[in-house]
C-alpha cells in the first residue's frame, strides 16, 4: 500500500486530502500512478487531466513524475508550489 | 552560526527576530517581509502547507544559504492558514559581517522559499469566490539563477 496525499486544487478536485492505494504491478512510476488514478474518472480525471500541471513529492522529497514507486511509503501530488 | 526556521500559523515579531540577528555580532542584517497584498476585491489568502515536509524544506533552504554565504545566522519563518490583507506571510533575515553576503543571501532565501517549499496560496475574494494562485515562470527563473551561480551568489 502507498499513502497518497493531495494538496491545493488536486485535493479539491478529488474531494479528499489523501488515501491509501494498492496499484497494479504495471504501475511502476509516479506518472503511471497518476494515469491509473485518472482512469477512476470524476474528480480524479479532472485533477490529473494534464500531468504537466502536476508536481510530486516521494517520501516528502520533491521528485519528478518519472520516479519509480517500488518501496515508496508516501506520495504527494499537487500543483506547482506558490509560497513566499 | 545560528539558524532559526519555522512554519507556523501564528504571526511573528519582526523586531524581535531582527534583534536576534543583530545580536550575533556581525556588521550587517538584511531582511525581507512578505505581506498579503490587497486589491481586486481580495480579502484574504489561505496558505496550505504539507505537514512534516514544509518545515523540512524550509530548513534545507536555510542550510543551503548558510553553506553558500558566510553568514553568522539566518531566519526563515513562513506562515500558513488564513491571512488577511496586510498580514505578514513570510520573514527572511540574514546576518553577516558585510552587507553583500547578507543582501544576496536574503534574496536567495526568498527566491527559493517561493519555489522550493511545499506551500500553496489560495486567494479569497469579497464575493465569496476563491482562486488558487498560479506559479509564475519568473519566480522559477529567479530561483534557477541561483542554481546556475557559482559558490557565492549570482555570477
Amino acid at each position: 500500500m502507498i499513502r497518497l496525499l493531495y494538496f491545493a486544487w488536486v485535493r479539491e478536485a478529488i474531494g479528499k486530502d489523501g488515501e491509501a492505494v494498492d496499484p497494479p504491478a504495471a504501475v511502476t512510476d509516479v506518472a503511471a500512478l497518476v494515469a491509473w488514478l485518472a482512469t477512476r474518472g470524476g474528480g480524479y480525471a479532472e485533477a490529473f487531466a494534464d500531468p504537466a500541471r502536476l508536481r510530486a513529492a516521494v517520501d516528502q522529497t520533491f521528485a519528478p513524475l518519472s520516479t519509480p514507486i517500488a518501496g515508496v511509503g508516501e506520495i504527494a501530488l499537487f500543483p506547482p508550489v506558490t509560497g513566499g | 552560526m545560528s539558524t532559526r526556521v519555522a512554519a507556523q500559523e501564528d504571526d511573528f515579531d519582526v523586531a524581535a527576530e531582527l534583534a536576534r540577528l543583530e545580536a550575533l555580532g556581525g556588521g550587517g542584517v538584511a531582511s525581507f517581509t512578505g505581506v498579503v497584498r490587497g486589491g481586486d476585491g481580495l480579502t484574504a489568502l489561505r496558505l496550505e502547507a504539507y505537514p512534516g515536509m514544509t518545515l523540512r524544506a524550509l530548513e534545507s533552504i536555510a542550510a543551503e544559504a548558510m553553506a553558500r554565504w558566510s553568514l553568522l545566522g539566518c531566519t526563515l519563518i513562513h506562515r500558513h492558514g488564513t491571512l488577511a490583507v496586510g498580514d505578514r506571510i513570510v520573514l527572511v533575515g540574514t546576518a553577516s559581517r558585510h552587507r553583500a553576503s547578507a543582501l544576496e543571501a536574503c534574496a536567495f532565501l526568498i527566491d527559493w522559499a517561493k519555489t522550493k517549499a511545499p506551500l500553496w496560496k489560495q486567494e479569497l475574494f469579497a464575493d465569496g469566490s476563491a482562486r488558487w494562485v498560479e506559479a509564475r515562470a519568473e519566480d522559477d527563473v529567479a530561483a534557477a539563477e541561483w542554481d546556475a551561480s557559482a559558490e557565492h551568489g549570482k555570477p
